[in-house]
């Protein structure tokens, strides 16, 4: 008799009808007999391929083992082995992409929810306080770090390890990068974000906000006046790029980042109980079709509004956004609009933009493009059309070799930049071939510190 | 935390803060800025560096309020604490010789005109200053002025001090009549706006400091994005000192609105607030 297939286990959702009324977290995540059954439809393969679709090669095998067995601290040690914030990664990461794209079970049925198993494992080890506690010898090294995005945590995590004095200069008032500011709350709970980056305090790190390197201090100085021996940049690519189309200076008309920082970071849904406010009307048109557009759509989306659109260049099929962001999207009721540029904003007689000239290009059997031409009403236009290198730190360090966009240069075997002593990682440096995400940026930080690690040795 | 180390009221709305901050005081050059966040709920609220002493470590802005964030900063106290003061921020003002320059400062503009002014003539420029207010009551820093302008010229809105009138009158009669060979000129848009139109015909060169609506103040955002010449360019990490000849001022003055409406709901309930108390 066959063996019975298990299915893969879906974690609940809050219904679409109240989470677009609120920003509590949709995904609810895994229950103990949930994580546990999902645990055991890992074939525990002699060749597990999932771990080299992982881009930090977590031992994704033995951390389900470990789960299966019901070793959940054995499970938190084996991710934090590779990767120390799997509560983060477990939420955000595309696994769909990565390791569960590889998964033997997805040939025949689905892969296993690695991400679902990972978050699992990294909640349990919130709720229970467990940390991954190394005995920290100290030498007498003193590394900067520039910019607490993903990329700046996990250098500063395992630099702090090794006994190495970290400090952690960051340019806003809240560290964590875009995991703070950027993506919503309803994704990544920033309870989450605190605890983990607590954690990193826990190992000794300081955290000195407010601090714009390449402002208060360049890099030479950090080298010299305040004596750092070595420095990782980790500083993103924050520069959102613009419509570049005529009215795109209108009120009413912002960057992703504007509005998603005036919401998650500034809390602006609750103004004018918090100082900042977010301006959106009540016709919300989102650009593009990334995760920052679909986290924009959905943030709008509990605002209030009367509608939400996307409207992209290209269709469904080619946007980069996960899969289940656009779902999730769907059911909350945002419009997607396919196919579609828009070509100019049009303001009313005050300045404010009240809607957008649109060509749908759409391409029939034959190959030949059919143009449709068409208004938009939206009295609030929001774009999501990518970043661009953040020019104050090249700026201010002429010495610093960048490529013709201003991204910073690296070595690829330690990632140390042109100047001696001074690493690169995360969005800031531009890598070909792979997405810029949360593991990517954290992947090349934990590599950099490796590269400052075997520097500071050579020179001792 | 930083501290605020002492308070100093100009008028009823205008008063400025000295804060303790040696690695800013530190770090400051003419021209730059600073972004304060006061508490937890606060707006991050972008404020020029009006003065700043190594020696001391404090850096000094003054401040107008002009709406709830700024109200609510009047009631502050001499070594009261704030959360956050993120800065030096922007590109520090060109400072050399320049031979004769001209600084023009309206009402609350007049401080942080002071710092370039100080360095201009400590680099050896002939300074000629002209500072405007509404009225005499809001006059401040005229001894500083003095102390490193070579002419100081004072004009108010309703001629209770000084000269009767705006400042673009005595910078078009300078301007016609003298050699100047470059125009620093801060204070609200309008004021900037008329001061470069003066200059343009004689083509010398203007600088304005532009005060789009921020958040960041990193270059981030883009919410103080300003057109220059008809290209974009962030105020927080490509000015605020901008070529007065290229800002589109028009655009920058509706901009100034974008949030009019929940400012005025904002200040509503301040209001409302104070009222009760
Ligand atoms: C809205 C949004 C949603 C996303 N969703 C996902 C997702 O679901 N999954 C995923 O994997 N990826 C996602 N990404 C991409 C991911 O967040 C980034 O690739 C990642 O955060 C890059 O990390 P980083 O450390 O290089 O930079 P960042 O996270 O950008 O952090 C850089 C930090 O450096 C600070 N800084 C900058 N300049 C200076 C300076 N001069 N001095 C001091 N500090 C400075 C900044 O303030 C910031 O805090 C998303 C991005 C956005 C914007
Ligand atoms: C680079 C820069 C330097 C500045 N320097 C000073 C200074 O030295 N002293 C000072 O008093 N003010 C300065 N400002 C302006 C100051 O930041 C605003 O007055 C303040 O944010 C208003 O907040 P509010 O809540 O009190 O008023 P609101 O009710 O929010 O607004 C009142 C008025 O101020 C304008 N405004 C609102 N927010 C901003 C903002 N972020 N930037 C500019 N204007 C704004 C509004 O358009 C409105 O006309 C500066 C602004 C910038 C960008
Ligand atoms: S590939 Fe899939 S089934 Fe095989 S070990 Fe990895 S998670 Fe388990
Ligand atoms: S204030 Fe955000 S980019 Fe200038």
């Amino acid at each position: 008799m066959p063996k019975k297939v298990i299915v893969r286990q879906s974690s609940a959702h809050l219904p679409p009808e109240t989470r677009r009324t609120n920003f509590e977290e949709v995904v609810c995540g895994y229950s103990e007999a949930e994580a546990l059954t999902e645990a055991g439809r890992c074939l525990q393969c002699k060749t597990p391929v999932c771990i080299t679709g992982c881009p930090v090669k977590i031992n994704i095998k033995q951390f389900i083992n470990f789960i299966s067995k019901k070793d959940y601290k054995g499970a938190y040690k084996t991710i934090t082995e590779a990767n120390l914030f799997p509560s983060i990664c477990g939420r955000v990461c595309p696994q769909e992409r990565q390791c569960e794209a590889s998964c033997v079970l997805g040939k025949k049925q689905e892969p296993v929810a690695i991400g679902l198993l990972e978050r699992f494992v990294g909640d349990r080890a919130q709720q229970n306080d467990w940390h991954e506690t190394h005995p920290v010898e100290p030498i007498d090294k003193k590394a900067a770090i520039i910019g607490s995005g993903p990329a700046g945590l996990a250098c500063a995590y395992d630099l702090a390890k090794a006994g190495v004095t970290v400090v952690v200069f960051e340019a806003l008032h809240r560290p964590g990068g875009v995991l703070i500011y950027g993506i919503p709350e309803f994704r990544l709970p920033k309870e989450v974000v605190f605890k983990e980056i607590e954690n990193l305090r826990g190992l000794g790190v300081t955290i000195e906000t407010n601090r714009v390197i390449g402002k208060i201090h360049t890099i030479e100085e950090l080298m010299t006046r305040l004596s750092f021996d070595v420095v990782f940049i980790g500083a993103g690519a924050g520069y959102p790029k613009n419509p570049g189309i005529k009215g795109d200076s209108l009120n009413g008309v912002m960057s992703a980042n504007e509005f998603l920082t005036r919401v998650t970071l500034m809390h602006g849904a609750d103004f004018p109980k918090y100082g900042t406010p977010v301006g959106i009307g009540k016709n919300i048109a989102v650009i593009g079709c990334g995760n920052t557009a679909i986290d924009s759509a959905r943030t709008a989306m509990r605002l209030g509004p009367d509608n939400v659109y996307i409207v992209y260049r290209r269709t469904l099929e080619e946007s980069p956004a996960r899969k289940e962001e656009i779902r999730h999207a769907r059911e909350e009721g945002v419009r997607f609009i396919w196919q579609t540029v828009p070509v100019e904003l049009l303001p009313d007689d005050e300045g404010w933009v009240k809607g957008m000239d649109c060509i749908q290009r759409k391409v029939d059997e034959t190959g030949l493009h059919i143009d449709s031409k068409f208004f938009l009403y939206a009295d609030t236009v929001i774009y999501a059309l990518g970043t661009m290198a953040n020019p104050i730190i090249s700026r201010t360090t002429p010495e610093l070799k960048i490529d013709k966009t201003g991204y910073i240069e690296t070595s690829e075997d330690n990632l140390m930049t042109s100047i001696p002593g001074i690493f690169a990682g995360g969005d800031i440096t531009r890598s070909t071939g792979t997405f810029t995400t949360v593991i990517h940026a954290m992947s090349t930080g934990r590599r950099a510190a490796k590269g400052m690690l075997e520097y500071l040795k050579a020179g001792q | 935390m930083f501290e605020i180390v002492r308070i100093e009221n100009f008028s009823p709305s205008t008063f400025l803060w000295e804060v303790r901050a040696p690695e800013i005081a530190h770090a400051a050059r003419p021209g730059q800025f600073v972004i304060v966040r006061c508490d937890e709920k606060a707006e991050r609220i972008p404020l020029t560096i009006a003065d700043f002493d190594v020696v001391s470590g404090t850096v000094t802005v003054v401040i107008q309020a002009a709406g709830k964030s700024t109200f609510d900063m009047k009631a502050y106290k001499a070594l009261d604490q704030i959360s956050d003061v993120a800065g030096p921020l922007g590109e520090p003002s060109e400072i050399e010789n320049f031979g004769t320059v001209v600084l023009v400062g309206g009402g609350l503009g007049v401080a942080p005109v002071f710092p370039i002014l100080r360095a201009l003539k400590l680099k050896g420029c002939r300074t000629i200053s002209i500072i405007g207010f509404r009225s005499k009551s809001l006059v401040f820093w005229e001894g500083r002025f003095r102390e490193y302008s070579d002419e100081t010229i004072i004009v108010t809105d309703d001629g209770t001090y000084g000269e009767k009138g705006l400042v673009t009158q005595p910078l078009k009669q300078i301007i016609t009549e003298r050699e100047i060979n470059r125009v620093i000129a801060i204070g609200p848009l309008v004021m900037m706006k008329a001061a470069a139109e003066v200059t343009r015909p004689a083509g010398v060169r203007t600088i304005v400091s532009v005060n789009p609506i921020m958040v960041d103040g990193t270059g981030m955002c883009g919410s103080c994005r300003v057109s220059l010449g008809g290209e974009v360019k962030f105020a927080c990490i490509d000015g605020p000192d901008m070529d007065g000849h290229l800002v589109n001022f028009d655009e920058l003055l509706i901009r100034q609105k974008r949030f009019s409406k929940y400012e005025k709901k904002s200040l509503e309930l301040y209001e409302k607030k104070c009222q009760k108390k």
